[in-house]
């Protein structure tokens, strides 16, 4: 049953992305530019989908388990450490490149543009590069690492 | 540059079925409702609990869903680069990037922001202020 509810989901993200006007990437590169041809619609996307999430998320809280599975899987942590700073940022910079973040990009793959095919299998391929060199560990051990080297190298020096 | 329509009341409704869409994957499933998560780990190496089948179709639904509205005679507007090389740039920047900050704009952007992390919310600031230096260098330095 779970995995339908999947289905579900993607199809009502997939259809607030058409409505929203968010799969085409000259509204979102638009919103980023203040001094051009400044399109505010993106932040109208945002403020209504974190509203109807946060009022899921507020009834989900309240209960002790999901309605079909056996646990909510909440994010734990809240550090903020060297990779919630690089990872966004490098993630931004593609953002602004071509207007295209992995959502809309991977909805809009069967409207077979050439672009978005050549950015969805570029997207997918520094996905696994990645998860090559960084998802070995958690950040957490390779900051404290970090951490412990820099007292080192001050003790020495 | 192509100039766009402002759209408030579609793409507020349109983001309405975002949050719907994130609602309906924790009341149900317990889930976050994070795409660079659910299309990353749809890569190997594939845990064995790991619900693979959900996500793959999570993104079949993704994907189905502007053709049903072109199906039912809707126009999708859409304006992408013929800059290939400049796209593959881009996508491996978005995908490296997500995965190494644990989220996009929807994990951080949508789910984040109405959990009221901490975190989503340095992550979304960062990616914003990047993403929008990025369009300025491009289009009115460059």
């Amino acid at each position: 049953m779970s995995f339908l509810v999947y289905g579900v989901a993607g199809l009502l993200f997939g259809s607030g992305l058409v409505i929203s006007g968010m799969l085409d990437p000259a509204k979102v590169l638009n919103f980023l530019d203040f001094v051009g041809s400044w399109d505010p619609s993106l932040a109208f996307v945002l403020g209504g989908a974190v509203i109807v999430a946060a009022i899921g998320f507020r009834i989900a809280g309240r209960r002790t388990r999901p309605i079909l599975t056996r646990r909510f899987h909440w994010p734990t942590r809240s550090d903020i450490d060297a990779r919630l700073l690089i990872g966004p940022a490098i993630f931004g910079i593609g953002w602004g490149l071509s207007g295209f973040c992995p959502g809309p990009a991977v909805a809009s793959l069967a409207l077979l543009a050439p672009g978005t095919i050549v950015f969805v299998v570029a997207l997918l391929a520094g996905m696994a590069l990645a998860r090559r060199i960084v998802d070995r560990k958690p950040a957490s051990d390779a900051a404290q690492a970090e951490d412990i080297a820099f007292t080192q190298s001050r003790a020495l020096g | 540059m192509t100039a766009t329509t402002f759209t408030p009341w579609a793409s507020l409704l349109g983001g309405g079925l975002i949050g719907l869409s994130a609602a309906v994957l924790i009341l149900f499933n317990g889930r976050i409702a994070g795409i660079s998560d659910i299309v990353g780990r749809l890569l190997p190496p594939w845990p064995d609990d790991s619900g693979l089948t959900g996500r793959a179709l999570f993104v079949v639904g993704l994907i189905a869903a502007p053709l049903l509205f072109e199906a039912g005679g809707y126009a999708i507007e859409q304006t992408v680069s013929p800059k290939l090389g400049l796209l593959a740039l881009a996508g491996l920047l978005v995908g490296f990037g997500t995965i190494v900050g644990n989220g996009c704009t929807s994990g951080h952007g949508v789910c984040g922001l109405a959990r009221l992390s901490p975190r989503s919310l340095v992550a979304t600031l960062v990616f914003m202020a990047a993403a929008i230096a990025t369009v300025f260098v491009t289009r009115h330095l460059a």
